[in-house]
């Protein structure tokens, strides 16, 4: 078990301030999702979990042949294509390109995909300034820190650290009013916007009929970061490819409404290449950069392929009763919450963080919500297995054996149950808050760190049923 | 080559061949429901009002124009090039500008003005939407960079939800490289989860259907 | 964990479906459904449990089962552990459609949902995790206690929340679940019940012994052992 998971989750637990922010926040957007999936407003959310579930199995079952429609169509409009296998390829390209072009400053919306690469820190170091234009990934690049929530990046953050940032890094006078700190972020940023030689977006949806991305916001930086600049780069993973643009019908109905109980975000972009030679503005350029990054190592297991459906809603975040209380920033990546749980191990292997898919009670509220149905508890048990198969001559492993042995004997089984019990202080039956040293063990006094045990009682069922 | 190893990977990961079509996706059955226009006006003015945008009604093209003019009072605007805008007599209004196909000139028009007047291509009553594609009429900074929006729009316009847009435009990116679903004013709760207004796209949103 | 810790709900149960009229027979081989290895990650001794399992149960006619978590661990994983075996994949799917969560065979089975309970208790209802997502209960239990004589039946404010058990996650991440335990006495206590009731004996144990560790006069109860009551 990595002590490092272990401890960032026993900090955020020891902050009372943090622990009611995510809880609350978290709170307000899991019962904003449940008004606007209710039976008599939504009435058949269920069917359409069902479609969205099916149509992201079509379209992964078959990603080469999308991904193919997807850059003919691409093209066809005057668009260009670009796989990368990695972070520093995709960085690659991106410099490449501002070099021949001769740009200097990019403005960027909110991609967890660029976060996953560090797309901006690659940038910087070759002397790009890239600017990230939404609210809250603004404050926390200012910050330097990563986001907190795959919907909410700053979900962690009060209005007194955002002024103190604020004040820090823009020199600006210290103010603890909200409107105004998003006032000076907005006229800091649309300098930003009409001065940047490249606008880079990831891309909520990849639509493979039409050639085109689709961008779902609510600040309309995705729309200025993709009109304004005469250049503009999407960034998106192979998974995110549907094969047409009616799918949206079933996705759309699903995204807004799991991730913040909008019906529909306040901007939703259709975008399919550079501007038409009669339009009257948008980018002249448009290229869309398509990911690997070990997406295809989720591909083999079609068990586990299914991590691949998710369309970065949040909604299991909101739900789930251990995010609500260890937070974004106790997950070793960029993606947290049981999604996060899930593609981590798979991303980067399961030795990585071997008790990240043990942080979980499987209580599978997760699967519940989730607007494409992965079923998150089955992906984290399938881990759980592989973790335990690596991890060989450990205590644990011994004690299951053992376990399973008794299990198959069962006077063994009886009689141990029995020894156990006698350990204890018996009695009063009282609850126990405190057992013998020798007792007092690994698991015991875990349990008894936080409650206390049951009394063993004087005979066991078995004894009891034997004297009727 | 990436392109070609990240195929290959994606290939061998489904047990795919190159050339192997695959079956029809899962059919996606999209529902128009038959709504009345009086139904449909007022459904969308009860989803964007619930937005904090506006709604306000004109019967003809000419008393739009009015409307708009009252309600910009002296506010400098720019306007699309959008025909209807012309009908309804705004173009022609004083403090408005439009007519621009530079796209230079029509960005410095769109940073300056307090108020971007549109058209909108259509409107979607069970969420509250304007849709725009971006056109010659129609560019994109008009109804994204002033802080105040203010879209005029034949009711007829108004489609019963997404579901009838997509029946109608099966494939946007054939008429334009942008299509835009605008419901209600930009907004963030970025911070604390304080709801906040017009943080890069417009504040205020105004809708105005005649007819 | 009822035999060893909770053998008064094994008793209740018993005594609750022998008023019904039913013949209650314990086969004294049973141990473990081995739902503490699958969760764990070790599916082969699991695998093992499970068949010992089969092997003790297969006979009988019907398998009434004091916990939500076991039940969906024999109706629901039993499948998954033996994938590759069909014969025994084939003996684990028949077995599964004779086993029942107590609550739902009293409820579906025995059509009951008056068993001539008296007990005086400002109560609230805990729904285990896999009782209510994996199996579906929600109504059967409240049905049943809402006949219980003397007993007022309370919802908790938020539902549905885990009480952080978890089987091993217990004490894997002792201090979190330790966290959530707290989080579903808050709950309690705001619905001002003196008595929890829950149909997962893992789940009583863990919300009793955080209301025991937090010094509330809070008891809780088996449903079984709220349905025997007289």
């Amino acid at each position: 078990m990595s002590s490092q998971l272990q401890r960032h989750i026993h900090d955020t637990l020891a902050d009372p301030r943090l622990q009611q922010a995510i809880y609350t926040a978290t709170g307000r957007l899991k019962d904003a999702r449940l008004a606007v999936i209710a039976d008599n407003v939504l009435p058949d959310y269920q069917e359409l979990r069902t479609q969205a579930n099916l149509l992201k199995q079509h379209a992964i079952d078959h990603l080469d042949y999308y991904l193919e429609e997807f850059q003919r169509n691409v093209e066809a409009h005057g668009g260009t294509v670009t796989y990368c296998r990695d972070g520093p390829e995709v960085a690659d390209f991106v410099l490449s390109l501002a070099k021949q072009r001769g740009a200097g400053l990019i403005v960027k919306s909110k991609s967890m995909t660029t976060e996953e690469i560090d797309l901006n820190e690659r940038l910087g170091h070759h002397g790009l300034e890239s600017v990230e234009t939404d609210l809250g990934e603004y404050i926390l690049q200012l910050a330097h820190e990563r986001p907190y929530h795959i919907v909410a990046p700053a979900l962690h953050k009060t209005r007194y650290d955002v002024a103190q940032i604020l004040t820090e890094k823009l020199h600006a006078p210290h103010d603890i009013v909200i409107e105004n700190q998003t006032a000076l972020a907005r006229s800091v940023l649309r300098q930003k916007f009409l001065a940047a030689d490249i606008g880079i977006s990831g891309a909520n949806f990849l639509v493979a009929d039409s050639g085109a991305i689709v961008l779902v916001e609510n600040e309309g930086n995705a729309r200025l970061t993709t009109s304004a600049p005469k250049i503009h780069i999407a960034v998106a993973g192979i998974e995110k490819v549907i094969p047409r643009a009616q799918d949206l019908a079933v996705f759309l109905k699903l995204l807004a409404r799991s991730a913040t109980g909008q019906l529909l975000s306040v901007y939703t972009s259709f975008l399919s290449g550079p501007r038409r030679a009669d339009e009257i503005d948008g980018p002249d350029e448009f290229h869309v950069v398509l990911l690997d990054n070990g997406r295809t190592r989720l591909l083999p297991n079609p068990e586990r392929r299914q991590s691949l459906y998710c369309i970065r809603c949040g909604a299991c975040l909101n739900t789930c009763p251990v995010y609500r209380k260890i937070g974004g920033h106790s997950f070793p990546w960029v993606y947290s919450g049981p999604i996060g749980a899930i593609i981590t191990p798979q991303f980067l292997g399961a030795g990585h963080e071997p008790g990240l898919p043990f942080a979980s009670s499987l209580c599978g509220a997760c699967a519940e919500v989730c607007p494409v149905k992965i079923d998150i508890p089955k992906v984290l048990l399938d881990l759980r297995s592989e973790v335990a198969s690596v991890k060989t001559g450990r205590l644990e492993k011994l004690a299951f054996r053992v376990f399973a042995w008794l299990a198959r004997h069962p006077r063994a089984y009886a009689i141990g149950g029995r020894l156990a019990a006698s350990l204890a202080r018996s009695g009063d039956g009282a609850w126990i808050r405190r057992v013998p040293a020798l007792l007092n063990i690994g698991p015991i006094r875990a349990w008894l760190s936080q409650r206390d045990l049951p009394p063993p009682p004087p005979r066991s069922f078995r004894q009891l049923w034997r004297q009727r | 080559m990436a392109r070609e190893e990240i195929l290959h990977r994606v290939r061998t990961a489904l047990g795919r061949t190159g050339a192997q079509a695959p079956p029809p996706p899962p059919p996606v059955r999209l529902r128009i429901p038959e709504i009345g226009l009086e139904a449909r006006v007022a459904s969308f003015t009860t989803r964007l009002e619930a937005l904090a945008g506006r709604v306000c009604r004109a019967a003809l093209a000419q008393d739009a124009g009015a409307l708009v003019s009252r309600e910009l009072g002296n506010r400098v605007a720019v306007a699309s090039n959008a025909p209807y805008l012309q009908e309804c007599g705004i173009t022609g209004l004083p403090n408005v500008s439009s007519g621009v196909a530079s796209r230079d000139r029509l960005r410095e028009l769109c940073a300056s003005a307090d108020v971007g007047i549109t058209s909108a291509d259509y409107v979607l009553a069970d969420t509250g939407t304007l849709v725009l594609l971006s056109s010659p009429q129609e560019a994109r900074l008009v109804s994204l960079l002033p802080p105040a929006h203010i879209a005029v729009v034949p009711s007829d316009r108004i489609l019963t939800g997404l579901d009838q847009l997509f029946a109608l435009l099966p494939d946007p990116a054939v008429s334009t490289s942008s299509m835009v679903l605008i419901t209600g004013p930009s907004r963030t709760a970025d911070i604390e989860q304080v709801l906040v207004r017009g943080v890069h796209g417009p504040g205020q949103i105004l809708v105005v259907l005649t007819g | 964990m009822v035999d060893q810790l909770f053998p008064q709900i094994g008793m209740a149960m018993a005594k609750v479906l022998e008023a019904l009229d039913f013949e209650v027979d314990f086969p004294e081989a049973q141990t473990c459904c081995g739902q503490p290895a699958f969760n764990s990650g070790y599916r082969a001794e699991a695998r093992a449990v499970a068949l010992h399992f089969l092997d003790v149960f297969e006979a009988s006619d019907a398998i009434v089962v004091p916990s939500g978590s076991c039940t969906a661990m024999i109706t629901h994983h039993f499948a998954e552990l033996f994938a590759s075996d069909s014969a025994v994949g084939a003996r684990a799917k028949s077995l599964a459609s004779r086993v029942w969560e107590f609550s739902k065979f009293l409820t579906e089975v025995a059509g009951a949902e008056d068993v001539g309970a008296h007990l005086e208790a400002v109560a609230t209802f805990h729904d285990g995790c896999h009782a209510l997502r994996e199996l579906g209960i929600h109504s059967a239990p409240r049905r049943l206690l809402a006949r219980v004589r003397g007993l007022e039946l309370r919802e908790l404010e938020p539902a549905g929340e885990c009480c952080g058990f978890g089987g091993t996650f217990s004490v894997k991440f002792g201090e979190l679940s330790g966290a959530m335990a707290r989080g579903k006495v808050d709950a309690i206590v705001r619905s001002g019940a003196n008595t929890v009731v829950s149909l997962d004996p893992s789940c009583l144990m863990q919300i009793q012994g955080a209301l025991s560790r937090a010094g509330l006069e809070i008891r809780t109860l088996h449903l079984a052992e709220v349905l025997a009551s007289r």
